[in-house]
């Protein structure tokens, strides 16, 4: 199948977050990786999960089952579109018993379930399929003297026998793919600790004081901005932070980057083409550093 | 829901009644896919202390609504709000030394709450935008078509018929739909 993939998108980056998928399709189409628009797909599931799990793997098979007709293995760029579509894969192609009982739903708009392709995440397929040598090749303009921190997030990284691609507790390929630009990846306490998105809407209160710990633990370490792969995480810090500061008395001012806008960046791409402009933090004191930084090299 | 309102430490408390235990609950729990092991747990509290949300929540401890399942404690669990904290970071999952899959179980008795109507209102919100546009957020028809002037290609179609049709039969899904054609039927 190789470097070809069906984009999908899933709910929220369409919903609110374009500058990562603006960012993300700047940096793969730099990458020779080809991506295939689908004409159809659905939400994969994952929000419903916990209200009934049965509706979260329809949606999901349905949603491969339309991939296998295209013969493409799936690109996500959200982890819990990724993590949900692989679950589901693995899950009916283990149990026989399951997957009759979901195809039979499927029948009904004349779709079948058979397991014939694989999803990876963003940052999968950058570490697995284009390759960190490749990265460094393609950067024109080194972020060198920028220091940023990382946020994984959980659905990248667990359920580990699901995911695999990474070690949960000690993970190294968001770092090693901020550090391919040219800039210092800082460590900071509880790097691997949950945003605290999920809990939005059922308790803001926790969620809001999980952000707000990892926040300070990343202003601790000096991280001049805080860099994520997953749309959720991002909402929870950039949309979130003003709130906080507010909320807690806190001041962060830590612009929070999808990792294509660093990528992007180092490759020369301008803040314009990479939608810097959505994001709710400013990032200009950095994109300041940087294009200073390029101009006395 | 409020936090305050759900708090088990509170309802653990309260004396158990022997005519609220349900001593085949842990049973019918080993036979759902996700709690099959929920036997196994020997309430070590590994869930519990590396929760992230346990350290920001008065209320919610995995390891103690395992027990409660466990004891019979069928309505206490259902009826727990705290449920619905959990974040499903999958970090009990992966730490549990018995290997119990600690957030499927949260799972499982989150759907068994939601089949007897008792969730929070959100996921309604995603369900209906679910049913109506096959994604589970309404994205707005501004952003839909703002996407030509980014350069980006158009978002794949939801195709909310084929969902409704693939979902049909689906307990949960079939509960959502049915207040609202009551209400339609009656205007």
């Amino acid at each position: 199948m190789g470097n070809k993939y069906l984009i999908f998108l899933g709910c929220a980056i369409p919903y609110r977050v374009s500058a990562y998928e603006i960012s993300a399709r700047k940096v793969l189409a730099k990458l020779g990786v080809e991506l295939v628009e689908m004409p159809e797909f659905n939400c994969c599931g994952l929000p419903l999960d916990p209200v009934s799990h049965e509706t979260m793997l329809i949606l999901a098979s349905k949603n491969l089952a339309l991939a296998e007709q295209q013969g493409l293995n799936i690109l996500t760029l959200c982890p819990g579109c990724a993590g949900t579509l692989k679950k589901v894969n693995k899950a009916l192609k283990e149990d026989k018993a399951l997957k009759e009982q979901i195809n039979a739903h499927l029948k009904e708009v004349d779709l079948e379930f058979k397991g014939t392709v694989e999803t990876k995440h963003l940052l999968q397929l950058l570490k697995e399929d284009v390759g960190l040598e490749k990265i460094k090749a393609s950067v024109v303009k080194p972020l060198t003297n920028l220091k940023v921190a990382e946020h994984n997030g959980c659905h990248i990284l667990r359920p580990k026998d699901i995911i695999g691609f990474d070690d949960p507790e000690d993970p190294q390929t968001l770092k090693a793919l901020i550090e391919a630009t040219g800039a210092t990846c800082l460590d900071y306490i509880d790097e691997t600790e949950c945003c605290g998105a999920p809990s939005v809407g059922v308790s803001d209160k926790v969620a809001l004081a999980l952000a707000r710990d990892k926040l300070n633990h990343v202003k601790q370490v000096d991280a001049q901005a805080l860099i994520t792969i997953c749309p959720f995480c991002h909402i929870m810090y950039d949309t979130n932070e003003l709130r906080i500061e507010k909320m807690f008395n806190e001041s962060y001012g830590i612009p929070i980057l999808h990792y294509p806008q660093l990528l992007g960046l180092a490759m020369g791409l301008t803040p314009e083409e990479l939608a810097f402009n959505e994001l709710r933090v400013n990032a200009s004191k950095i994109l300041k550093q940087i294009t200073q930084g390029a101009n006395t090299q | 829901m409020t936090e305050a309102a759900a708090n088990p430490a509170q309802t653990r408390e309260q004396p158990i009644k022997a005519s609220e235990i349900d001593p085949k609950f842990k049973y019918e729990l080993s036979k759902i896919h996700g709690s099959e092991k929920i036997l196994k747990c020997f309430q070590c509290g590994t869930c519990t202390s590396d929760c992230p949300v346990a350290r920001y929540s008065d209320s919610y401890r995995p390891r103690t609504l395992i027990h409660m399942a466990q004891l019979g404690l069928k309505d206490r669990v259902l009826n727990s709000d705290t449920l619905w904290l959990c974040a499903a970071c999958f970090t009990c999952t992966d730490r549990c030394p018995q290997d119990v899959e600690v957030a499927n179980v949260i799972r499982v008795f989150r759907n068994l709450a939601a089949e007897k109507g008792c969730f929070p209102q959100v996921f309604k919100e995603q369900a209906a935008s679910l049913i109506e546009t096959g994604y589970a957020y309404k994205i707005p028809e501004l952003r839909i078509k703002k996407r030509e002037s980014q350069g980006l290609p158009p978002l794949p179609k939801g195709n909310p018929e084929k969902v409704r049709k693939a979902l049909k039969g689906v307990k949960f899904i079939d509960g959502i739909q049915k207040p609202q054609g009551e209400k339609l039927s009656g205007q």
